[in-house]
Order: structure tokens, then C-alpha cells, then sequence
């Protein structure tokens, strides 16, 4: 077991020192910007005083190394400054009375909660979905169903997501009323009617994910279908299913946890584009007003915040992958 | 969640019926081979297919299935296209080019014909269409509905109709195939550029070049590209008017640099595997330079995986960029490009149900989009099919 905690924790400070260097190189490309936060605050007809008064108050007349330093040290602790876009400015002429309003960190927690929701409906719908879809291909592979199953796959996989969030809306939300066309979430909705609204965006990231999950799981297992055992199984009798569940999916498991945990990375960026389609209140809608504002602060926070869950995901693929196979949990 | 309840009934009465099917078959044909070794999953899956080709042919002759009914037609003009050129290439052309055709799939031929077509629209773009990408026609009105039916606001003169500035809709879709096309081929041409040259750079040099390039790169991919295109097209968008560059050359060159490190990794990859080879060595000992190795002995030798990875790189930068477009972020007004145009337009799919034809018109252009990187992927599906050497 020794080992495998090495492993692990070793992976964990490669993942924590990406995450490091992540950090500088958005900070680095925030800070190339002409100018200052201050001056792109208050427009053209700024008095210098209100101005010199705003640098002071963001920090902005130190170093870069202290405002980096400044700002990775508040990520950490939550606290992740001070939208532009919500800010009360009126507050730094003195008065310290909103001083909660407009902070970053409490824009982004509760789109944060949405986000996840919708990825959460996703995942629970992709995963069991393409593993068996996965599973009928490999098993029917090279019949009309497996063919069927490639052609759309294959499309769905290459076209854009709001192409395939205009076709789900035509179909299910103008056509066929079943499910609301537009995702408004707000406090104190009851789960039903929160996983309805849900629905639409969920499923259209569930037709992209899973297209891919289910091709890499009919790949992996197929390219075991070779193998030794899997012929002595066959030989023996057992039916082509059992043959598949039981002797080839768990030696395919590795490739296609690997193959999970990267598609719910690439979630991250599906939400952005889907979000938008759907006017779904979460942090990748809230990512794109932001880009559009110039909320610069917003715009870092959720840039790091996209970062830190990609390099997550990716890690856990890294480890699952390496528990799932005792070649690399006991290496030589 | 009636609709759960009746698709659930429709399952279970097909496999009754599956069953009935199987057994009926076994009892009536004295057990022939093809009933007696009939898996129960097989005959449900006859049954399924049968019911659902029952099932749209009723959706199809339905009159409210207007949007079917195209998807079917549109479906079976294209495998008639595809199959038709495939007849044409296996008939005209060189020896080599008739023997390619011959061995194709459909998917590919179809590919093929589409990616001409966008070519072809692309490049002569300014000849075909009608009007100007940004003329706004005089003594037009603005959103005129397209199909051509006077009855419902259309006008036969523009078929697609008109966009809410009055400009011809039709034109601005072929136009977009030159912009949105010719800007994704550009990019895609400019990372590979950067990435081959730092790709093979790594490989020949090696050492601590190869080292800072290599994790440079990884650094860059833990970041999910559409986010950091969005960080720097922000920071892009405050340049831009200060310096006096379009927007669209910024964005072009941020996510060649993106997209260029997937391309590194493959270029390096594959170098690597190059430069142990003797004729290197040779040609090392017969001291020709660095770019004598480059040009003429790994790019020749790596043109193959090369290849099929600028299409798929061209299929991610075109997404992207559509990506961005459709966001607000990417190219900008007035070139005509699918993704704004998508965004333009989205509000007219909740017309669907009172006139299908309003709401064809941005399913149109996110077609075309779709319609383009669905074609490069069954030609590179294809190309690595037969290259693997899997012959099914």
C-alpha cells in the first residue's frame, strides 16, 4: 500500500504545482492589459484623485509580485476581490457600509451550486447511459446497430453544442411542449420543478458526452475481444454477453474511467456555450457576461476556478487509472 | 411523465411481440437454423427496427411533421449525393484515385463531396452569391421570412429572406463559408506552423530546449482551451482598438498559440521517433543543418499522421471559433459568419409551430457548421480505418 500512497501524493503536488503555475500565467496575461482597472472603471471623464483613490483601494499602485502574491493568498482563503461590474464604488469614497456587496466570491457561489447541479443531472444520465450503449456496440459491432450508432456518435460528437441545444429546444420545448425552453433557477424552487428547468441543458451536454464515452467504451473493449481469455471463455460456452460483462469490462475498466473523468472535463467547457443557450443562471453564463463586460476580477476567478476543476478531473483519471491496474499499482 | 409511461408500454408490447415473433417463426418453419439460433436480443432488435421504421413512416406522411420530413429528405438527397459521387469518382480520374473510390464507404464519399462543396462556395463566395456580405438592400424590408411565400411575409427573390437589418440571409450564408471557413483554415495552418516548428525543434535539439518547450505546454493544456480563449480574448478586446488591429486577427493568433500545443505534443511524438532513425544519423554525419533536417528528412517522413491530424484540428479550431462567434467574442460584425449569425437569429425557433420555415433559418446556419465538421470527421474516420489497416 506504501506505494500507492506515493504515487498518489505525488501526483497530488504535480496536479497543486500545475495549478501554481496556472495561477501566474492568468495573472501574467490579466496584468499585459494597456492601462489600469482604475482608469477602465470610471471612463474617459475620471478626476485623477477619484482615480488615484481607486488604485489605492484595489492595490493597484504596488509591485505585480505583491498583487499576485495578495490575490493567490485571498483565492486561497475565498476571497477573491471585488467585481467590477456589481461593485458598489460609491463605497470607496469612504463609507464602509456595503462592503459585502460585489465581491467575487459571493457572485460566484451561487451559480457555483447551479453549475454543479447541471452537471451532476448530466453525469447521472452520460455515464450509466454510454457504458451501456458502449457495452450493445461492442457486443452487436459491425451490424446495422453498431453502424447506426457510429454515424450518430460520430455527428453529434462534431457538432457544435448549440446546435445540438436549438434541435433538442425545436423538438421538446416549441414542437413538443414538454420541457420549459429556458432554464430560470432561483432560490426556494423545489427539486422537481428545479430538475425540470435542468433538464434541456442537461440533456444536451448528455448527447455530446456521451457519444464520446460510448465510442472510447466500445473501443476498449473491443481491443480486448483478442485477448487469450476472452477466446477461452468463448470456447468454453458462455454466452456472448456474459462473455462481454464478465471477462472483458472489468480488465476495459481503466480506459473507460479515464474516459469518463475527461469527458466530465470537458463539461467544463460545454457548460459555457450551453449555459448561454439556455439562459441557465451558472458560473459559465456568468463567465461569458463578464468576458463581454470586461469584469476583469470575475473573469480571473472563474478562469481559475475552470482550471482548478480540469486539473482535478484529469488528476482523478491519473490516479483511478493506476489503482484500477495492478501493473502500476506494484511496479517493479 | 406521460411520455416516460407510453415510451415504457411501447417497449414492453415490443417484447411481446419479439417474442411472439421468434417463437411463431420456430414453430411455423419446422425450427429452420435462422429462428432455432435466433438470440431473444436479436429478435427484439428486428422488432425495434421494424417499429421504428413503422413509426416514421407514420410521422412521416403526418402534415404537423413538417421539420421530419425535411430531416428525411435532406438525409436521403445526401447519401444520394454521396453515392453518386462515389460512382463518378470509381469512373473518372487516375488509375489511383478510381481504385480509392472503389473501396469507400459511403460516409466518406459523402465527406468528400461536402468538403468540395464548402470549398467551392468558400473561394469563388463573391460570384455565387447574390448580393453583399453587408450590403443592406434598399427598399427591402427587415425580416422577410424565408421560403419565398408572399402569403406569410416572404419575398421570392430572397429565398432565405432577410436579416433584421435587411440583409440578404442567403448571401450572408455563403459569404460565411468564405469567412467563417477561410478563418478556421488560416488558424488551423498557423498552429501547425508554430507547432511543427517547436514540435520538431524539440525533437532534433533535445536537451533543455525540448524541456522548457515540453512543460511550457503542459502548463498551457491544464487550462481547458474555449475558457483561456475567452480570458485572452477579453484581454484582446482592450488591445485591439488601441493598437488599430481587428479584433479577428487577435483571436486568430490566440487560438493558433491554444491550439498549437496539441499539435507540439503530436510533432514531438512523432519527431522523436523519427530522429533515432540511421538515415538521421547519416545525415548528421554528413553535416547538413538543422533545416536540412527539418524540411527534408522528419517533415517528409511525418506528413502522414500530420495529415489526419489537421483535420481533426480543423474540426476542433472551426468549433471553437463558431464557438466564439455564436458567444459574441469571435468574429466581428459586419463579416458575415454561422456563429453570429446563429445568435442572431435564435429567438425564430419559437416560431417552429405556427411556420417552420421562420425557424429553418438559424437551424441553417448551425447546420452548416455541423454539416462541415461532419463530413471532415467521416473523411478522417476513413483515412485512419485504412491506414490502421482494419479491413472490416
Amino acid at each position: 500500500m506504501g506505494t500507492v500512497t506515493r504515487i498518489i501524493l505525488q501526483r497530488l503536488a504535480l496536479g497543486l504545482l500545475t495549478l501554481l503555475v496556472v495561477s501566474v500565467v492568468i495573472f501574467t496575461a490579466v496584468n499585459l492589459l494597456p492601462g489600469d482597472f482604475a482608469q477602465s472603471i470610471l471612463g474617459q471623464g475620471a478626476t485623477p484623485e477619484a482615480v488615484a483613490a481607486i488604485r489605492q483601494d484595489l492595490g493597484l499602485d504596488q509591485h505585480p509580485v505583491t498583487r499576485y502574491f495578495q490575490w493567490l493568498g485571498g483565492a486561497v482563503q475565498g476571497d477573491l476581490g471585488t467585481s467590477f461590474a456589481s461593485a458598489n464604488f460609491a463605497a470607496f469614497a469612504g463609507s464602509d457600509a456595503n462592503a459585502n456587496m460585489g465581491t467575487v466570491a459571493s457572485t460566484i457561489a451561487p451559480r457555483f451550486e447551479n453549475t454543479m447541479f447541471l452537471a451532476g443531472v448530466t453525469a447521472a444520465i452520460a455515464v450509466p447511459l454510454a457504458v451501456f450503449l458502449g457495452v450493445l456496440a461492442a457486443l452487436y459491432r459491425e451490424t446495422v446497430f453498431d453502424r447506426a450508432a457510429n454515424i450518430f456518435t460520430l455527428s453529434s460528437i462534431s457538432s457544435p453544442e448549440f446546435f445540438l441545444a436549438y434541435i433538442l429546444i425545436l423538438l421538446l420545448a416549441v414542437l413538443n411542449p414538454i420541457l420549459p425552453s429556458l432554464s430560470n433557477i432561483f432560490d426556494g424552487m423545489s427539486f422537481s420543478e428545479r430538475l425540470e428547468r435542468t433538464l434541456l441543458p442537461a440533456l444536451t451536454l448528455t448527447l455530446v458526452v456521451t457519444a464520446h464515452m460510448m465510442r472510447m467504451t466500445r473501443a476498449a473493449i473491443i481491443n480486448l475481444l483478442a485477448s487469450p481469455y476472452i477466446e477461452m471463455a468463448r470456447l468454453k460456452g458462455i454466452n456472448p454477453l456474459r462473455v462481454i460483462v464478465k471477462h472483458a469490462l472489468p480488465n476495459a475498466l481503466a480506459p473507460i474511467i479515464n474516459v469518463i473523468a475527461l469527458n466530465l472535463a470537458y463539461l467544463i467547457t460545454g457548460v459555457v456555450v450551453v449555459e448561454t443557450v439556455f439562459v441557465y443562471p451558472g458560473i459559465g453564463q456568468l463567465f461569458v457576461d463578464s468576458v463581454k463586460l470586461r469584469d476583469i476580477p470575475v473573469v480571473q476567478a472563474c478562469c481559475l476556478l475552470f482550471a482548478s476543476a480540469y486539473i482535478l478531473l484529469n488528476l482523478t483519471a491519473d490516479i483511478m487509472s493506476i489503482l484500477s491496474n495492478p501493473r502500476l499499482r506494484h511496479p517493479k | 411523465m406521460s411520455p416516460i409511461v407510453s415510451v415504457l408500454v411501447a417497449l414492453i408490447a415490443i417484447a411481446v411481440v419479439a417474442w411472439l415473433f421468434r417463437f411463431l417463426g420456430q414453430a411455423s418453419t419446422s425450427n429452420a437454423p435462422f429462428f432455432r439460433d435466433m438470440p431473444y436480443a436479436s429478435a427484439f432488435g428486428y422488432i425495434l427496427g421494424g417499429a421504428a421504421l413503422m413509426g416514421g413512416l407514420w410521422l412521416y406522411l403526418q402534415d404537423g411533421a413538417v421539420f421530419f420530413r425535411w430531416a428525411v429528405q435532406g438525409f436521403a438527397a445526401f447519401a444520394v449525393a454521396g453515392w453518386l459521387f462515389r460512382i463518378f469518382g470509381r469512373v473518372v480520374g487516375t488509375q489511383g484515385s478510381r481504385k480509392l473510390f472503389r473501396s469507400m464507404p459511403l460516409t466518406a464519399s459523402f465527406g468528400i463531396l461536402t468538403i468540395l462543396v464548402y470549398a467551392f462556395a468558400a473561394v469563388f463566395a463573391g460570384v455565387i452569391a447574390p448580393y453583399g456580405q453587408d450590403e443592406i438592400i434598399q427598399g427591402v424590408a427587415a425580416n422577410i421570412v424565408p421560403g419565398g411565400d408572399p402569403a406569410i411575409g416572404g419575398n421570392p427573390d430572397f429565398p432565405l429572406g432577410t436579416d433584421q437589418l435587411g440583409r440578404d440571409l442567403l448571401s450572408r450564408l455563403i459569404y460565411g463559408a468564405q469567412n467563417t471557413v477561410g478563418i478556421a483554415f488560416a488558424t488551423t495552418c498557423l498552429a501547425f506552423f508554430i507547432g511543427c516548428t517547436f514540435g520538431f525543434l524539440s525533437a532534433v535539439l533535445q536537451g533543455w530546449f525540448d524541456q522548457i518547450f515540453s512543460r511550457a505546454v503542459d502548463v498551457l493544456m491544464a487550462i481547458p482551451s474555449l475558457i483561456f480563449a475567452l480570458l485572452l480574448m477579453t484581454i484582446a478586446s482592450v488591445w485591439a482598438p488601441q493598437l488599430g488591429i481587428p479584433l479577428t486577427a487577435f483571436m486568430v493568433v490566440i487560438i493558433a498559440v491554444i491550439d498549437s500545443t496539441r499539435v507540439y505534443r503530436l510533432a514531438r511524438a512523432v519527431g522523436y521517433n523519427i530522429v533515432v532513425m540511421d538515415y538521421i544519423e547519416a545525415a548528421k554525419l554528413r553535416g547538413e543543418g538543422l533545416g536540412y533536417l527539418i524540411f527534408k528528412e522528419i517533415l517528409p517522413n511525418a506528413t502522414a499522421p500530420l495529415l489526419a491530424e489537421f483535420g481533426l484540428r480543423f474540426c476542433f479550431v472551426f468549433l471553437t471559433i463558431a464557438s466564439l462567434s455564436f458567444l459574441g467574442v469571435g468574429i466581428q460584425p459586419p463579416l458575415a459568419d454561422w456563429g453570429t449569425m446563429v445568435r442572431d437569429l435564435a429567438q425564430f425557433v419559437n416560431f417552429a409551430a405556427f411556420a417552420p420555415q421562420v425557424a429553418a433559418a438559424p437551424l441553417l446556419a448551425a447546420g452548416a457548421i455541423a454539416l462541415l465538421t461532419v463530413a471532415v470527421n467521416f473523411v478522417v474516420d476513413w483515412m485512419l480505418h485504412r491506414s490502421s489497416g482494419l479491413k472490416s
